[in-house]
């Protein structure tokens, strides 16, 4: 059970959150534009690494905010906690 | 009864508080102090179970939670009789009454037992080899095989004990309260860190508080004595809390721990009323330092499992702590200097020692030199070839062990006694520390897993880190404490230690017979019967993962999990593979540590608590109304208002025509609601409904369908536009909470430009829905000034209403086709405003109907319920939808999607509706609809999704995905049952006023 540092309401434990996947997926600004292929990539592709990935998650019985979260998958070690809109932390 | 083994008065035991209980029906006394197990065997009572495989008989065989074989049922008697509880850790008290597991007719004789004459037959993985054929006997099978599984038996009423959660945060937990948790939490808390100390027993002080042994001094008295003082001074310290009988069942990441806190099973009944039993203590804590100590390795030898053969350690423990011997002929079997403390122990407390066996070729360690000055004998490099006694044992038989260690040699010695003490040296308990995802390291001199690493959040002192000897635990903790705590100095570093060293190592997993293994029985396993042999013929078999060898003999798996006999089962497959066990690594340690109780894992949450409802306003007066209520979401709904004598068909008949004929009522408070404000809030909606919704006007309503990025719908409803920035959104009741979260995910994520705030007003309102051709009148009833008109208030308008003073909002809207009215009133006011519409109604028969008659209301009309005709896998398209789809619109959630090659082909399922041949068959939902009868195999074409029969229609109905429906109509296809096929035509989806005359009826 983690202890997660919300970004607006400090530390709350796990079962207050909900993950939400991969982050730093943007949804194209014109779909219609795409190719299925691409559209496809957007849709459906995402990453399930061993190891450190950028995630989304809510803090959906409290604040209700969306953040980032870098997190070690091989560990569960949280290594950063950023806002929406905010750069990811460079490793 | 006279307690005869009882030799000599413990501190630990209240002697003058005597304490009867029932064991098999039996009467006996103990003291008070006295655990189920130390009052057995006080009482000459060593045959206490069987096992579970072979029923061979079971004895006591430690003094902890690690027991794999004296477990029994509590309160055997009553209907609410517990099983597998520990005889080494339930503690006596007046009236406690216990059985023996595993036996029938009893343990003195039982049936079972032939399972050990027939043992050749059960070999490991028996179940899997013997019952697969011919498959289809199975189920035959699996009767008397559920017959005989299962240890003890499960209770048949609802447990009526209370149980409690509680949260607790603090700076410092400390994990066992032995020499070193004591050590750890006194100085954590005396530099103000907010400690807390938990034990699994209910004396503090482990296994360091027993100890006679003179070689181990502190400050030049006993360690135990020592200790004793440092006890006492505990509750003087500030900022330490202290809990006993309290076992941490979990390590999970981030410092978060479970604990069983046992409050009152030592008590007897009349003080066990009305209190907590057991507490879930759910911890958060800074840092852990984790002191769970040692389990002593039994050692794996021909017939190692008769009743009086127990741990060295346990044989102990049951005479220093409990003032208990255990036989009156003792006899210690051992691998290391340890079994020395425990026969001087009983020597010195005048239990007689036969002889020690011992497989070492010699050892310096001084107490040897008291071993013979006692006059015990010892057998240097022997082994135990075998033992006998059915229900007691009565002797063993030892020979000369070969240097290599793998056979045995000589003459055979046989030595009479009634207990065996066996000590293979200890396996640090290291099961929370890895269950808190840490990796652990084989120690390939001292044969074993030592924990890898220490960390700025946990650390692991005392023997469960791998120091046995008193000078290393201590001075390992004194280093390990000041860095972890970052103090400068502990209360107990300048202590004076002296202890003896253990120099001299051997260590063999499977101890060689003088006869073939097959004519053995070592087990590794005592609670499974798992024994080594099992474990070779897996490997034979091919099993070379160590988690495939323990499912496939089952070693480690039962309540115990294996907690003695694990290391032994590594140590035999690496030697029999010929691989280092450092590399086999371990089975992974599960929680909960020991096992829990389902009431302690649930605590309060049981009963209307388990899983809370939502209740509309309006639910008394559903309640008063005699509804059926189902449930829908979270929502308690009224299904259906049956009147006397009336079934569930005959009340939704009635129902359905009386909302067509005059009128009806329906609460539908339960839809969601979120409030939309912002100057882009019609923006918003633009976006994330699949219509256009900018030119709405102020006033008006409009259906909407919102849809996934992939294109599949996702939720309906309809929504009103309040002012010019002001909306309020309507969702499918089971839908309301995850619409809300789907878009406040695009708000704050996608969209964080647009000026948009929501709100849930679900529970906010109530909405009373006034349908059919006289629910105007009734309305007009409730708010004579309100000009009812069709060019003032049509269909799809919205108007805001007092009604006696109440600000209600009122849409003309309708899921059923008929002229409707949606009243929503305040939620304080909504059952008043309900017994309005009821009262105003009278004259007009208004008749309450519910989600039933909602259903088939909506399905005569071909409206579709998200989630019933709908699956995730249904485009508006698919739903023949297509007019809600806004061509003109440059995006919005999942609009892109509709335009992939896959959501464009022509023969997806598409929504149609279902006319039976025989109008009175009403279809199943969820029955499967084919064109050809003779395929094979036969194509499904897709399925029925509603189904019912229209009473004003006046035959059945149904909606249905099908293959290419869309070019289907008219076609005659049939709905495959088990025993008929049914003649259907796949025909228009709006079964009843095709023209929507009667909306403005």
């Amino acid at each position: 059970m983690f202890l997660i540092n919300c970004p607006y309401c400090g530390e709350r434990d796990q079962q207050e959150f909900k993950a939400g996947g991969e982050a730093h997926i943007e949804r194209p600004k014109q779909p219609t534009e795409l190719s299925d292929d691409e559209w496809a990539e957007y849709l459906f592709m995402r990453k399930n690494i061993k190891g450190v990935q950028f995630e989304r998650w809510n803090h959906a019985h409290g604040c209700r905010k969306w953040f980032n979260m870098v997190r070690d998958t091989s560990n569960d070690e949280i290594k950063a906690i950023y806002k929406m809109g905010e750069k990811p932390p460079t490793q | 009864m006279t307690q005869n083994l009882r030799v000599k008065s413990s501190e630990f035991i209240d002697e003058t508080n005597r304490i009867s209980f029932k064991f098999d029906g039996k009467t006996y006394y103990g003291f008070k102090g006295d655990t189920l197990a130390s009052a057995l065997i006080a009482n000459n009572v060593h045959l206490v179970g069987r096992s579970f495989k072979y029923h061979r008989p079971r004895g006591i065989m430690t003094s902890g939670s690690e027991e794999p074989n004296a477990i029994v049922q509590l309160n055997p008697n009553s209907n609410i009789t517990e099983p597998n509880a520990r005889a080494t850790e339930v503690e006596i008290y007046e009236g406690l009454e216990a059985s023996s597991q595993n036996c029938w007719p009893s343990v003195n004789f039982d049936i079972g037992g032939i399972n050990n004459f027939l043992a050749p037959l059960f070999p490991a993985g028996f179940y899997y080899k013997t019952f697969m054929w011919p498959k289809s006997f199975w189920e035959k099978y699996e009767f008397f095989i559920r017959h005989s599984a299962g240890l003890g038996k499960s209770p048949t009423t609802k447990d009526p004990d209370i149980y409690d959660h509680r949260n607790i945060h603090c700076d410092v937990l400390v994990v066992g309260a032995g020499i070193s948790g004591i050590l750890a939490a006194k100085n954590a808390a005396k530099n103000n860190f907010k400690t807390l100390l938990l034990d699994e027993k209910n004396e503090l002080g482990g296994s360091t508080i027993f100890e006679a042994n003179e070689y181990n001094k502190i400050n030049h008295n006993l360690a135990s004595e020592w200790l004793k003082k440092e006890i006492n001074e505990l509750k003087n310290i500030k900022n330490l809390e202290i809990k006993t009988r309290t076992s941490v069942a979990a390590y999970h990441q981030y410092n978060y721990l479970l604990a069983r806190e046992n409050l009152t099973d030592h008590l007897d009944k009349k003080n066990k009323k009305n209190k907590i039993r057991q507490r879930l203590l759910k911890i958060r804590a800074k840092k852990v330092i984790l002191a769970t100590g040692a389990l002593e390795r039994p050692l794996i030898f021909n017939n190692n499992d008769r009743p009086g053969i127990m741990l060295s350690s346990a044989v102990k423990k049951y005479s220093n702590f409990y003032g208990v011997a255990c036989g009156t002929k003792n006899i210690f079997f051992t691998n290391n200097d340890s079994a020395y403390e425990s026969a001087l122990s009983l020597h010195n407390k005048g239990i007689k020692v036969e002889a020690i066996i011992d497989i070492r070729e010699n050892s310096d360690a001084k107490i040897i030199k008291k071993i013979n000055d006692a006059g015990i004998k010892i057998y240097w490099a022997h082994s135990i070839v075998d033992t006998r006694g059915y229900k007691r044992l009565s002797r063993v038989s030892i020979m000369k062990l070969s240097n290599d260690g793998t056979s045995v040699t000589g003459s055979k010695i046989s030595i009479s006694c009634d207990c065996l003490g066996i000590a293979g040296g200890w396996t640090p308990a290291v099961h929370l520390y890895t269950q808190s995802g840490s990796k652990l390291n084989f120690d390939e001199e001292r044969k074993i897993f030592i924990p890898k690493t220490d960390t700025k959040e946990q650390i692991s002192v005392g023997s469960c880190g791998g120091d046995f000897e008193l000078d290393e635990i201590i001075t390992n903790l004194n280093y390990k404490l000041k860095n972890f705590l970052n103090i400068n100095k502990t209360d107990f570093e300048d202590i004076t230690l002296e202890n003896d060293h253990e120099t001299s190592k051997r260590n063999i997993w499977l101890l060689p017979s003088d006869q073939t293994i097959g004519k053995t029985k070592p087990f590794v396993d005592y609670q499974n019967d798992a024994t080594a042999k099992d474990i070779k013929l897996a490997l034979r078999e091919g099993f070379r993962s160590i988690e495939h060898v323990k499912r496939y003999t089952t070693t480690g798996m039962g309540t115990d999990q294996g907690k003695l006999g694990n290391m032994h089962a590594l140590g035999i497959i690496a030697d029999t593979a010929g691989v280092k066990m450092g590399e086999l690594g371990t089975t992974t340690f599960r929680p909960p540590y020991t096992p829990l109780t389902f009431g302690t894992i649930v605590g309060r949450n049981v009963g209307e608590f388990f899983d809370a409802f939502r209740r509309t306003p309006m639910n008394d007066w559903h309640i008063k109304n005699k509804a059926k209520f189902e449930n829908v979401g979270q929502w308690k709904r009224s299904w259906y208002y049956p009147k006397e004598g009336e079934t569930m068909h005959q009340a939704v008949q009635r129902e359905s025509k009386a909302a067509r004929k005059s009128a009806g009522i329906l609460d539908a408070s339960t839809l969601g609601k979120i409030d939309i404000q912002g100057s882009d809030a019609s923006e918003f909606l633009n976006r994330v409904y699949t219509n256009a919704w900018s030119k709405l006007a102020i006033g008006k309503c409009r259906y909407g369908l919102m849809l996934n990025e992939d294109g599949m719908v996702y939720d309906d409803g309809v929504t009103t536009r309040l002012g010019e920035n002001h909306y309020i959104m309507t969702t499918t009741t089971g839908g309301a909470a995850n619409v809300l979260g789907k878009l406040e995910d695009y708000l704050q994520t996608e969209w964080p430009e647009l000026d948009v705030y929501l709100t849930s007003v679900t529970d906010h309102f109530a909405t009373a829905s006034l349908c059919g051709p006289n629910s105007k009148k009734i309305l007009n009833k409730i708010i004579p000034d309100l000009d009812l008109s069709d060019d003032n208030f049509p269909h799809m308008s919205f108007k805001e209403v007092l009604i006696d003073k109440i600000k209600c909002r009122i849409m003309r809207i309708s899921f059923t086709g008929e002229l409707s009215y949606e009243i929503n009133a305040p939620a304080s006011y909504g059952e008043a405003i309900w017994q309005k519409c009821i009262e105003a109604g009278k004259e007009f028969n208004i008749t309450p109907y519910g989600t039933e008659t909602m259903h088939l209301l909506r399905a005569e009309k071909g409206f579709i319920i998200v989630g019933q005709d709908t699956d995730g896998t249904m485009t508006p398209i698919d739903l023949q939808m297509d007019w809600i789809v806004s061509k003109k619109k440059y995006d919005f959630i999942g609009k892109r999607s509709l335009y992939r090659s896959d959501t464009m082909k022509e023969n997806r399922k598409q929504l149609v509706g279902l006319l039976t041949e025989d109008p009175n068959i009403v279809l199943e939902e969820g029955a499967q609809i084919v064109s050809e009868l003779n395929q094979k195999p036969v194509e499904m074409l897709g399925h029925v999704t509603s189904s019912y029969f229209s009473p004003n229609l006046n035959k059945s109905i149904a909606l249905a995905v099908v293959r290419d429906g869309k070019n289907m109509m008219g076609r005659k296809l049939f709905v495959s049952m088990e025993n008929k096929n049914i003649n259907v035509t796949v025909a228009n989806t709006v079964f009843y006023d095709e023209k929507n005359e009667r909306l403005n009826a």
